[in-house]
């Protein structure tokens, strides 16, 4: 049985806030490709193409033919728990604070056996249990043993919840509420429980359909935020950055100009004031009370959300300088994550394909749901993953893109 | 003494007051805003280069940004087609004796206040006359409205679903302050010379169309419009020097006669 998470009491002001301490980090670069893959929420290892035998822990060579054609593929995790351990004391200041903790020996009916962490569900050994890959706070790749089926508060584990940026009981920001998608993301965030809403909106003049609706939750609260306005951004970082424990950047300009269809560069500009020094300036901004506040009790700070485009990944030439401008943002995202990880803040990116708005009208479905969006974004924030591709259109575009984007990009360009 | 060193003694005694018509730039205050697929005027926004840090050690600056429409602003002829291919049309090429001049204010703050779509006539402005005396030629004609006391951004801009809502001139007055008058220019409170709904007059934005079509001048976004006589104030309004500027941010000013300075 796994007790349901309790609301954490207040936070005693007169206590030092715990500062962010990370699990070991440090892996091979073969090890690597298992958090790629936990990165996206897949369980992969090492498949030899000689003789199929499933690899673990990762290697260069595979350990029965000695073949060093080694594939990462996606596992089904299905094994035996075969015994179980539980941690009581550890020299390693990360595990020490959060003894005891339990491990488990698990064989794979793939094949290898592995030690993985143990949710709290899991049944005493022996016992049948599913192997998922998860980031720990370090952003590493680690495995940990799930109970075969759901349990009730199976979200609520304390091992997994370390793995997890779960909305529930969490204060949020959500960059600009005047979108669909701002809209969704918003109740969807109230549907999992999230403590407090913070709603930012720009150019108050300005009425959008369903804005005002927001207001009635009673769990939000409306911020002014324009990306564009370094001196607002601060403003309201000194207001409720040190509360923020999820940020989630929805504010973008989207127009439909590739190089040719638009003279001047003032709707590429807005684009990238907003898309990629928005960013900039929310991060600067906000990013270093987040960082500190990583282990700030049950509800700590813990993830940044970008919502990206999965025209990031390669140019869509009509829509071109919107693309680019995501490919910067992207690129900042990469080094947000880079500082947020000190902290154990995880950083998420979202590549939807087209969204059904205004500025993708003329585009032929399929095209993406706000409320689609918003239920991806509350998933990667529930499973911790690092990059969400929501949607047809945008797994069709990533398995392009992995596959080659050089072929991608004269795809799209024709 | 000749007249203007009188002038100088005013100022310094404070029989002329200077009154400042000019609105903060500031990155709250809100820019006129057109339909999104269109080009757009930037806001007001400034970034700190340094602040006695590591940026800069013992001086503090910011660089800013906006439009040449953005806050208190000059629009010039060029800035509307109908003013296109005019001499001396833009903000460099102007003739800068035209920058100072006198000012008739004419008080529509009651018909503002009832009516955000205030339109104000010739007939109207005839009856002005009939009580403030006749227009004189060059002279810059202000339509005050107290817009500018909306502080609120959403109360300034008073936007519905079927757009802006401002006072301005009815198409007929301009023609008449334009033809008949002979004014350098028309200065206005709200965002525009032109009212919110200037779209669906005839022609859209009459005072646009017709000023600037006949090498005049406008001013917006302007305040303490409410501190000036209805005539005898004297205003500067200088437009940066843009090459081939259509308009600018300006520090707009008024000088009053108080009667007495400190000097008595």
């Amino acid at each position: 049985m796994i007790p349901p998470l309790v609301h954490p009491p207040r936070k005693n002001p007169t206590l030092r806030t715990r500062q962010p301490l990370l699990p070991p980090g440090a892996r091979s670069r073969a090890a690597l490709g298992l958090t790629a893959a936990a990165a996206l929420g897949r369980f992969e290892l090492q498949v030899c193409e000689a003789c199929g035998a499933v690899q673990y822990p990762p290697r260069e060579t595979c350990h029965r033919c000695l073949a060093d054609a080694l594939r990462w593929r996606e596992q089904a995790g299905t094994g035996e728990l075969l015994s179980t351990t539980v941690v009581h004391h550890s020299h390693d200041p990360f595990f020490r604070e959060r003894v005891p903790w339990r491990l488990g020996l698990v064989r794979l009916d793939a094949g290898p056996t592995v030690v993985a962490h143990l949710h709290g569900g899991c049944a005493p050994a022996p016992a049948r249990v599913r192997i998922g890959a998860r980031l720990d706070k370090s952003g590493q790749g680690v495995l940990l043993a799930f109970p075969p089926d759901e349990v009730p508060n199976m979200a609520d584990d304390p091992e997994l919840r370390e793995m997890t940026c779960d909305p529930k009981f969490r204060k949020v920001l959500v960059t600009d509420g005047k979108t669909a998608v701002g809209q969704a993301l918003v109740r969807a965030l109230i549907g999992a429980g999230a403590d407090l809403v913070w709603v930012g909106y720009a150019e108050p003049w300005k009425q959008t359909p369903g804005f005002a609706d927001l207001e009635a939750l009673p769990q939000v609260s409306l911020v002014p935020l324009d990306l564009t306005d370094s001196r607002a951004i601060a403003q309201s970082a000194a207001e409720i950055g040190g509360k923020v424990d999820i940020l989630i950047n929805t504010a973008e300009v989207h127009r439909t100009h590739g190089i040719a269809s638009r003279s001047g560069v003032e709707a590429a500009r807005a684009e990238m004031d907003v898309n990629y020094f928005g960013l900039l300036r929310l991060a600067q901004e906000f990013g270093p009370a987040m960082r500190s506040r990583g282990a700030d009790g049950p509800t700590s700070a813990t993830a940044w959300v970008n919502l990206l485009s999965i025209y990031a990944l390669a140019n869509f030439p009509p829509h071109g300088t919107f693309s680019a401008s995501k490919a910067a943002a992207l690129s900042l995202s990469q080094c947000l994550r880079a500082e947020m990880r000190p902290g154990g803040i995880r950083v998420i990116n979202v590549f939807p394909g087209p969204l059904d708005d205004e500025w993708n009208q003329t585009l032929p479905p399929p095209k993406l749901s706000a409320a689609a969006l918003a239920k991806a974004v509350v998933k990667a924030l529930q499973d911790g993953v690092e990059d969400v591709y929501p949607g047809e259109v945008a797994q069709e575009w990533l398995a392009r893109w992995q596959e080659s984007p050089k072929t991608l990009e004269r795809e799209l360009s024709l | 003494m000749n007249s203007l060193m009188s002038l100088a003694s005013d100022l310094s005694s404070g029989a002329v007051r200077v009154i400042d018509l000019t609105q903060t730039l500031s990155p709250e205050f809100p820019q006129i805003a057109l339909p999104p697929e269109f080009g757009q005027c930037w806001p007001f926004r400034i970034e700190e280069v340094s602040r006695y840090d590591e940026r800069g050690s013992a001086w503090y600056w910011n660089n800013f940004s906006c439009g040449e429409h953005t806050g208190t602003h000059f629009d010039a002829p060029i800035h509307w087609v109908s003013g296109r291919d005019l001499p001396q049309n833009a903000t460099d090429t102007l003739p800068v004796q035209n920058l100072i001049g006198p000012a008739c204010v004419i008080d529509c703050s009651r018909e503002a206040a009832k009516d955000p779509d205030f339109l104000l006539t010739a007939e109207q402005v005839r009856a002005w006359e009939s009580s403030h005396g006749r227009i004189p030629a060059r002279s810059w004609v202000l339509m005050r409205t107290d817009w500018s006391k909306r502080a609120d951004p959403a109360a300034f801009q008073n936007y519905d679903e079927a757009g802006q809502h401002t006072p301005g001139p009815a198409a007929d007055l301009v023609r008449f302050l334009v033809e008949e008058r002979d004014v350098m220019g028309f200065g206005t409170e709200s965002i525009g010379t032109d009212a919110g709904q200037g779209y669906h007059l005839k022609p859209p934005y009459p005072c646009h169309y017709y000023m600037h079509g006949a090498g005049r001048y406008g001013l917006q976004c302007l305040t303490n419009l409410d501190l000036l006589p209805p005539t005898g104030a004297v205003i500067v309004c200088a437009p940066l020097k843009i090459k081939n500027g259509s308009g600018s941010p300006i520090r707009a000013l008024a000088l009053v006669f108080n009667g007495s300075g400190d000097h008595g």
